[in-house]
């Protein structure tokens, strides 16, 4: 229904400064995931776009609107609060009801409303209670029925889904996601779970320290990280990071780690031969480091390195393994179920089309 | 099965120890209740008699002559100053303890401190000074004036009670109704004030109190108009010791009666509020 557009935000609290100059397009209709760490100005972006904080510096727009100096109300949207704020003192039933009454929406369509939203979160049973009867992550659903029963032109919401278990948290994001779909809200969905950014978001903006590292679909912040930060906040178990040395030879680039060398596509030479004598950080995602006997079928290019296992997690879909090659411990992701003493030799094998290169200096992607 | 036993003679040990400590505590408020409304009803010759400690002959003799002197009507006249001290004092404190709580201004802490230094002026300093103007402005034996002197001394106290009531209800309620369609204003009446009117209750109880016993003002600024602790003042303090007591029983009833009614009410909205 409108496009969000951040312009230079600026937001500081004394000295701390929350939100450090970002710049922001919502598409209108768009499922937008703020992804960061704790304390990163994630809530603060969304409290300022809800016009309940105003920025030091820059300008919100909503479509062509400057809202940047609208209270709350004149900007039409809904939020969903990260400490919940159902209200106390109305029942479950009336906190929902309470923004559709302020908008003198008829009596039974409020009813109806109601009752909808209840249903699609699973509280139907709570409408009586008041919020201290209620768990933690019943309110949590409640503070969600709340904001989806109104028709924003803009949803934000602050960890919606932080409260509830494993099971209900699936179900609530395919719930949200479809609804979302459905009514084609312009959503911005704040969280620390990169699953749940994996899963629901159309695009990722990935913040770090009030500013925005990378904005991009789900599959280009994982494929393509922009920087060091970026590679290594998406993923579990984390990319492995480790410094080299760049020297071209005549058909390769190498990348030269001190225990072993990597050599690269002669394609890359062009990207590369900038950095020549330089020393650089390389990043490989431990599900692309693969054990000799185990590479796929689909891997083009390889290097091979013999490490001695160091540590194993075997999480039954999955085995983590820690292998030391000298003056590195890389950490491998292994589908399945495998089991390898520790102590005991492993060659394994880096898949070098999956290889990332990052400036030392800015840590910002080469390749 | 022998440790067990201990720490359950312990558990029930504290219990008993906490209960004796409760009992004391009652004991300790309650006794001189109980005394002077025994002795405020108590025939002349049982209260003069040396056998007799808990009297055994009643009679209604006392108060009623401190009716006859007008203590009804210095009833009235306290309630009626008792309840203007509450409308004055929440009226200007109320804003002012919402501003403490919500807003981050310039010299927030020393204003709050100088608020509660106002507390330190001895009455007594004041109190000439203030006849005169009272005088002046025509203030002098009116209720109203008494009120005034009493919002003046409540006003401290309701501005830090109010100010640390506003500060307990988050501010993402207040913000939630802000994001749903609530003005600033909305948002105070329909949220926050609900969420605030038990703590608010107790602190009107505690003015009411506040105002009911003090004697001191309200004795030097009325004359004709006498508040029920400044009429016990001038019309009982001379008599003999059981219409003392029947003054005492006077003046605590109707405090009590304020008390009770508004604890009632209290008790019903914390149950929702709380939590
Ligand atoms: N009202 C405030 N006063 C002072 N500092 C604040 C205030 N609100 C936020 N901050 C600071 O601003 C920074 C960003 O806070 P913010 O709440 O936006 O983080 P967040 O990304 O939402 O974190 P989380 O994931 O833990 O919720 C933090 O360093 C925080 O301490
Ligand atoms: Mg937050």
């Amino acid at each position: 229904m409108v496009d969000v557009k951040l312009r230079g935000i600026v937001k500081r609290f004394g000295k701390t400064v929350a939100v450090n100059g970002i710049d922001l397009d919502v598409r209108d209709g768009e499922f937008i995931v703020l992804l960061g760490p704790s304390g990163c100005g994630k809530t603060t972006t969304l409290r300022i776009i809800a016009g309940l904080e105003k920025p030091d510096e820059g300008r919100v727009l909503f479509g062509d609107r400057d809202v940047t100096y609208l209270p709350p109300r004149e900007r039409n949207v809904s939020m969903v609060f990260q400490s919940y704020a159902v209200w106390p003192h109305m029942r479950v039933y009336d906190n929902i009801a309470f923004p559709l009454k302020i908008k003198k929406v008829p009596k039974d369509e409020i009813d109806k409303k109601v009752k909808w939203a209840a249903e699609l979160l699973q509280i139907s049973e709570l409408l009586n209670r008041y919020p201290h009867q209620l768990s933690g992550g019943q309110r949590q659903r409640v503070a969600v029925a709340r904001a989806i029963v109104v028709e924003p032109a803009v949803l934000l919401m602050d960890e919606p889904l932080s409260n509830l278990d494993a099971l209900l948290r699936v179900k609530m994001r395919s719930e949200i996601k479809k609804l979302q779909r459905r009514i084609k809200v312009t959503t911005i969905y704040v969280t620390h779970d990169q699953v749940e950014a994996m899963t629901m978001g159309d695009r990722i903006a990935v913040m770090n320290q009030g500013k925005i590292e990378q904005v991009g679909r789900p599959d280009e912040i994982y494929l393509k990280p922009a920087n060091v930060f970026v590679a290594g906040f998406i993923g579990s178990p984390q990319m492995n990071f480790f410094d080299a040395t760049i020297y071209i030879e005549k058909d390769k680039a190498v990348l030269d780690v001190g225990d072993f060398k990597l050599g690269l596509n002669k394609d890359l030479i062009e990207v590369l031969k900038d950095y020549e004598g330089k020393t650089v950080i390389v990043g490989i995602r431990p599900e692309h480091i693969y054990p000799e006997n185990l590479i796929p079928s689909t891997t083009k290019k390889v290097a091979k390195v013999e490490g001695i296992v160091d540590f194993v997690e075997e999480l039954g879909s999955d085995t983590i393994v820690h292998v030391n090659t000298g003056s590195q411990i890389l950490v491998l992701k292994i589908s399945g179920s495998h089991h390898y003493e520790i102590g005991s030799k492993l060659v394994i094998a880096l898949d070098l089309d999956k290889i990332h290169v990052f400036r030392k200096d800015t840590e910002k992607a080469i390749i | 099965m022998v440790e067990k036993d201990t720490s359950m003679v312990k558990y029930y040990l504290f219990k008993i120890i906490i209960a004796g400590l409760v009992i004391i505590a009652v004991l300790w408020v309650i006794t001189p209740f109980i005394i002077s409304i025994l002795y405020a009803f108590s025939d002349p010759t049982d209260y003069y008699s040396k056998e007799i400690i808990i009297p055994l002959h009643y009679t209604y003799e006392h108060v009623r002559k401190l009716v006859a002197l007008g203590a009804g009507t210095a009833i009235i006249n306290s309630v009626i100053v008792a309840l203007m001290t509450i409308a004055l004092s929440f009226a200007l404190g109320l804003p002012a303890g919402y501003a403490f709580a919500r807003f981050v201004f310039p010299g927030k802490d020393s204003l709050k401190l100088f608020i509660i230094g106002l507390r330190m002026f001895p009455i007594i300093v004041i109190a000439v000074p203030l006849v005169s103007l009272y005088i002046r402005l025509g203030l002098s034996d009116s209720l109203l004036g008494v009120a005034l002197a009493h919002t003046a001394m409540a006003l401290p106290f309701v501005i830090i009670i109010t100010s640390s009531i506003f500060a307990g209800i988050p501010k993402e309620l207040e913000e939630a109704g802000l994001i749903f369609g609530l003005d600033r204003t909305g948002a105070f009446l329909r949220i926050t004030m609900p969420l605030a009117l038990p703590g608010l209750a107790a602190a009107a109880i505690f003015t009411f109190i506040m105002s009911w016993n003090e004697v001191f003002i309200a004795a030097v600024l009325t004359l004709t108009n006498r508040t029920l602790p400044a009429f016990i003042l001038t019309s009982a303090m001379a008599a003999t010791d059981f219409i003392k007591f029947a003054a005492s029983f006077i003046m605590i009833l109707p405090a009590m009666i304020f008390v009770f009614i508004a604890r009632r009410y209290l008790i019903a909205m914390w149950g929702i509020t709380l939590r």
